[in-house]
């Protein structure tokens, strides 16, 4: 039995008191006396130049402090793009500068053009309808593959072409590859797309910009996944503002789902604004809006191959893929479908030979980054779609094939022919849970059932590998990250014995307060009462680099354990002297220091208060005061695997799709609050029931966005999703950090999709509808309809 | 949103006299006009509410059928209407969510005529009467295509009166977004014979199915569909269909709807 409050315990979320209370204090909550309120007037044409732009009228309005544009920012670089692939042909992907405030050519709906700021936000409203833009519309650019062609539109009128990138990986494995589909006994292929999804946050956007005249100080409040990276990309590469001058909050922040990484232009805005006008600035986007300046994420267009032997091993996988970059480089973009993509396309398989080619394409739609899972999904539905097509077009069974190519456990540490080495993991135990907990053995009865009511029964299954616990820093610089991917914490004793702890990282639902305190007491042997997380704000955390792909406990909470265990290594050392006994003798065991083989022994709290009262302490070798900061770089990524199963019952007459069952097998190494993981789990399997069967993002033919608004964009409600079946008790702990954990907070999104797809596509061939070799997502009641019609 | 003037009325008169100012603007649930404002999409000058007006709410029976007052919200006739038109309070109590059934009414579902809503299907299919200021309209004239009605300026719904079927159900298939309907068909069954409208599916707003109507005039039954075929010239396409599919829909919501009138 865990010790309640520590490592392995379900403690409840305790900032779940203030959350459903209402007393959370989002960045829109932030308002500071004599604050003016921003509006962004956006372009609404997808493509065009800018002929010209008349505030005259606007600035003239009650309340208008000022119209900005483009001109106001002449002196500020563009935002900036985190990393920079290099291309098949070793050449850098070609980069386009992203103005603050559109230069020239507007390159997306939602693109800013001027913003208005005034007294009050209705104010500002009604002054942007005064300004005057006058736009010359141009073709935009919207399919992919036409993008590429000869001649086409330019998105970007100095950059070579709308080509981003064209990556080859392992380029210089491509020859063996083709040579192995030469030899191959069996070639299965399949095209798909992966959806364009817009992330939707339950907090829209917020920024407030200040800024203190006196002292030259800024801040800048956000909803930010990472407030230490928005101050460094914005002060160092956007605004010019040094570090000890400006502060970045992320308060309590809504929900991110990747769509907060990033630096948006919104914050440089209101950080130069507030410097311009001497007063605050404050910017809250509506959701409207969010819909068309958040990043988008996924919007992948590929062709796989799987070579397979006459035994059907698998011998090699071939992909092209075409990701869509949207109109600018967003903060992670170019890294999502090569870094973040190509190096999972191995899989949990033991195929030798594997090229990934990816193109990415400038269009004149939203730009796209990271979205939960962010490329490991993307990855993972081509792989687990097609090995399903492969085993109906061989004949077997989809389940005996995956068992058949998995790694087996005693391979590990496994290096896969894309770069990835997979410290531990066991596929054959996830897959046997998996059928277990879905009681597999009981479809056939429950498939005959559903036939009496005149439902189509289908049962999906998809395996999944996932690269998290992001970065080894070293690793990704060589493949052309431009930041490092450590992550910190600073624990502070007080004097009395409670804990402060300053992390790096960024909680924005994923429960740090909570189990990042349970680390803590456990390691100390105190209540975890007695220890509080404080995030959010680089006044007073360590540099870090915050919170996104599954990677906080794996690198923060390592980060952490160095931090404690510096604590422990002091306090026993001070715990020698009070007990006048040798540092080696010392031994700490629930939150008592005690003289190995004797009863004297020294509290927790005994210990702290000599080391903030130093009346009796060994000032000749030691210093005062009970504080540590560590700083933590993952030796490699953390590799999280699971089976997924999903049930569905498809309505012939109209082609809806039910999820009736929904199980789910992980291996995420050791858990420390198994409450907060299956939370995170069935939250990423809404979020890919969402991708799979609800949500997509879709333009016009003039790049203008149908799906809007939540009147055409479909998030997953409560009665779309089962009740699902959860459990990690398969657990094959992570070598290479000191927790032994892996991350969870991406995996449901990112094995559920093909799991959904299988489902339905099992349904239809049981029932006859043998034609339907794929549909593409969402599995939509008229495209299902369509393809058992079709 | 746009500044306006708001006046509440608690006569027709005063309201109709309100409304003549060529600015104005009625408003009854606002579930429509209010997020148009918001988004700046529409900016009356005068909002002039209609629920302060007492013999335009509430639910009774009268002459030859139910009469509900224009300005009754969706939720009051879910539970008013069940024992007299059971169909019909159905099909109240699925639109939108509890927060859109306590605000929205039916005249202003009507008056707006949206192609997606509920009401309009059930108006049509019960062969109502639609009541206004100045006239009776029969359903079969009232609604004159998406978002077009025979309503004139400062022209208001009072009340609907509808004749009550001896069987009838209203069967929606739900956009998945909006839950609005990808296409909903209310069946209609009365002594001289059925009657179906179908909502959601045609460019032109609700519509009569009259070949559906007639098999089922002959035999009411969902087999007696089976065999039509519903022509998806006139039918939307977006996002969420075909025009192929909303046809298909027209015809095996219409029997769904039929099992569900006959039990």
């Amino acid at each position: 039995m865990p010790k309640d409050g520590g490592i392995g315990a379900s403690t409840k979320r305790r900032e779940d008191v203030r959350f459903l209370t209402g007393k959370g204090r989002y960045t829109d909550d932030i308002n500071i006396r004599g604050q003016l309120y921003a509006h962004f007037i956006r372009s609404d044409v997808a493509h065009g130049r800018i002929r010209s732009i008349d505030t005259s009228a606007a600035e003239a309005m009650p309340g208008v402090a000022k119209v900005f544009t483009s001109k106001d920012f002449e002196g500020a670089g563009g935002l900036p793009c985190g990393w920079q692939v290099t291309d098949r042909f070793g050449k850098p992907m070609q980069e386009p500068k992203h103005p603050i405030l559109a230069e020239g050519k507007v390159r997306h709906v939602g693109d800013p053009i001027a913003v208005v700021v005034a007294e009050t936000l209705e104010q500002a409203r009604d002054a942007a309808e005064a300004v005057v833009i006058d736009i010359e519309e141009l073709e935009p650019v919207l399919d992919m593959k036409a993008a590429l062609a000869d001649g086409a539109t330019k998105v970007h009128d100095d950059l070579a072409s709308n080509l981003c990138y064209d990556w080859g990986f392992v380029e210089e494995n491509k020859e063996a590859v083709n040579a192995a589909f030469g030899k191959a006994a069996h070639v299965v292929s399949l095209e798909l797309k992966n959806n364009r999804l817009v992330a939707n946050p339950m907090e829209p956007r917020v920024a407030v910009g200040d800024y203190e005249d006196h002292s030259g100080n800024h801040t800048l409040y956000t909803t930010s996944q990472n407030p230490h990276v928005i101050r460094l990309l914005m002060g160092a590469f956007v605004l010019g503002i040094p570090e000890h001058k400006l502060r970045v909050v992320a308060p309590d922040v809504g929900g991110g789902f990747g769509s907060k990484i990033y630096h948006y232009a919104e914050e440089a805005f209101v950080t130069k604004a507030a410097h311009i006008l001497k007063r605050p600035v404050k910017w809250t986007s509506t959701r409207s809006e969010a819909f068309i300046s958040d990043a988008h994420g996924r919007d992948h267009v590929t062709k796989i191959e799987l070579a397979l032997d006459a035994d059907h091993n698998f011998t090699a996988i071939r992909t092209e893929t075409y990701a869509n970059m949207g109109a600018y480089l967003s903060t992670f973009a170019p890294s999502i479908p090569t870094w973040l993509h190509g190096t999972l396309m191995a899989g949990n398989y033991r195929t030798p030979l594997i090229y990934v080619n990816v193109k990415a394409v400038f269009t004149n739609t939203v730009p796209v980054d990271a979205y939960r899972g962010a490329g490991r999904p993307e990855a993972t539905f081509q792989l687990e779609r097609l090995i399903d097509k492969a085993a109906r077009e061989l004949g077997v069974d989809p389940i005996e094939l995956r068992r058949k190519n998995f790694i087996t456990a005693d391979q590990f540490p496994y290096q896969t022919p894309v770069a990835v080495v997979y410290d531990t993991g066991n596929y054959h135990a996830t897959m046997d849970k998996l059928l277990e907990i879905s009681d597999y053995a009981g479809f056939g009865a429950r498939a005959a059932e559903s036939a009496k009511r005149g439902k189509l029964r289908g049962f999906g299954i998809a395996h999944y590998i996932e690269a998290c616990g992001i970065a080894p820093s070293n690793l990704v610089g060589q493949l052309g990250a431009r930041a490092g991917l450590y992550e910190s914490a600073t624990v502070r004793v007080n004097a009395t014995g409670s804990i402060s702890v300053f992390t790096g990282s960024h909680s924005h639902g994923q429960g740090h307060e909570t189990s990042f305190a349970q680390v803590v007491a456990e390691m100390i042997g105190i209540d975890a009462g007695q220890v509080e997380i404080i995030h959010g704000d680089t006044s007073n955390t360590p540099m870090g680099m915050g919170t996104y792909g599954s990677r906080s406990l794996a690198v923060g909470g390592s980060a952490l354990v160095k931090a404690t265990n510096k604590i422990v290594n002091k306090a026993k050392k001070i715990a020698a002297h009070l007990l006048e006994a040798s540092e080696s003798d010392i031994e700490l065991k629930d939150g008592k220091f005690t003289v190995a083989g004797t009863d004297k022994s020294v509290d927790w709290a005994g210990v702290t208060l000599a080391a903030y009262v130093p009346h009796n302490y060994p000032l000749e070798n030691l210093e005062p005061g009970l504080e540590e900061t560590a700083f933590y770089d993952p030796s490699n990524f953390t590799y999280p695997s699971g089976a997924y199963g999903c049930e569905v019952e498809v309505d012939p007459d109209t082609g809806k799709v039910d999820i009736v069952a929904f199980s789910a097998a992980d291996d995420f190494g050791n858990i420390v609050n198994p409450m907060i993981v299956e939370g995170q789990v069935q939250g990423g399997l809404a979020q890919g029931i969402g991708q799979a069967l609800l949500e997509n993002c879709v333009y016009d033919e003039n790049g203008q966005l149908l799906s809007g608004s939540f009147m055409d964009y479909a998030m997953p409600r409560a009665d779309d999703l089962p009740m699902f079946k959860v459990d990690h008790s398969c657990c094959t702990p992570c070598t290479h950090n000191p927790l032994g954990v892996k991350g969870c907070g991406e995996a449901g999104a990112i094995g559920s999709p093909p799991a959904v797809v299988n489902a339905v596509i099992d349904a239809l061939h049981r029932a006859g509808h043998t034609h339907v070799t794929h549909i593409d997502m969402p599995v939509s009641p008229a495209r299902v309809w369509a393809a058992m019609n079709g | 949103m746009h500044n306006f003037d708001f006046v509440k009325p608690s006569t027709i008169a005063e309201a109709v006299k309100a409304l003549s100012d060529g600015d104005a603007q009625a408003l009854s649930g606002g579930q429509t006009l209010l997020p148009s404002m918001k988004q700046r999409l529409a900016a009356p000058g005068t909002l002039v509410s209609l629920t302060g007006i007492a013999e335009m709410k509430g639910v009774c029976k009268g002459d030859g059928g139910l009469h509900i007052g224009a300005a009754t919200p969706h939720a009051v006739v879910a539970r008013e209407a069940a024992a007299h038109y059971p169909a019909l309070a159905a099909l109240a109590g699925g639109i939108g969510d509890p927060a859109v059934r306590s605000r929205g009414t039916i005249g202003g579902s009507i008056a707006n005529n949206d192609p997606a809503a509920c009401y309009p299907a059930a108006v049509l299919a019960s062969g109502a009467t639609v009541v206004t200021n100045k006239r009776q309209i029969a359903a079969d004239d009232y609604f004159q295509g998406m978002f077009t009605t025979a309503l004139e300026e400062g022209e208001i719904v009072i009340e609907v009166r509808f004749p009550i079927p001896q069987k009838a159900a209203y069967v929606k298939f739900n956009q998945p977004a909006s839950r609005f309907a990808l296409t909903g068909v209310f069946v209609a069954k009365f002594g001289d014979g059925v009657r179906v409208a179908v909502t959601g599916a045609s460019n032109n707003g609700v519509f009569r199915w009259t070949e559906g109507e007639k098999a089922l005039s002959s035999s009411f039954s969902a087999d007696a569909v089976k065999g039509l075929s519903v022509d998806p010239a006139e039918m939307i396409s977006d996002l969420h269909g075909t025009p192929e599919y909303r046809a298909h829909l027209v015809k095996v919501l219409t029997g769904r709807a039929v099992a569900q009138a006959n039990g």
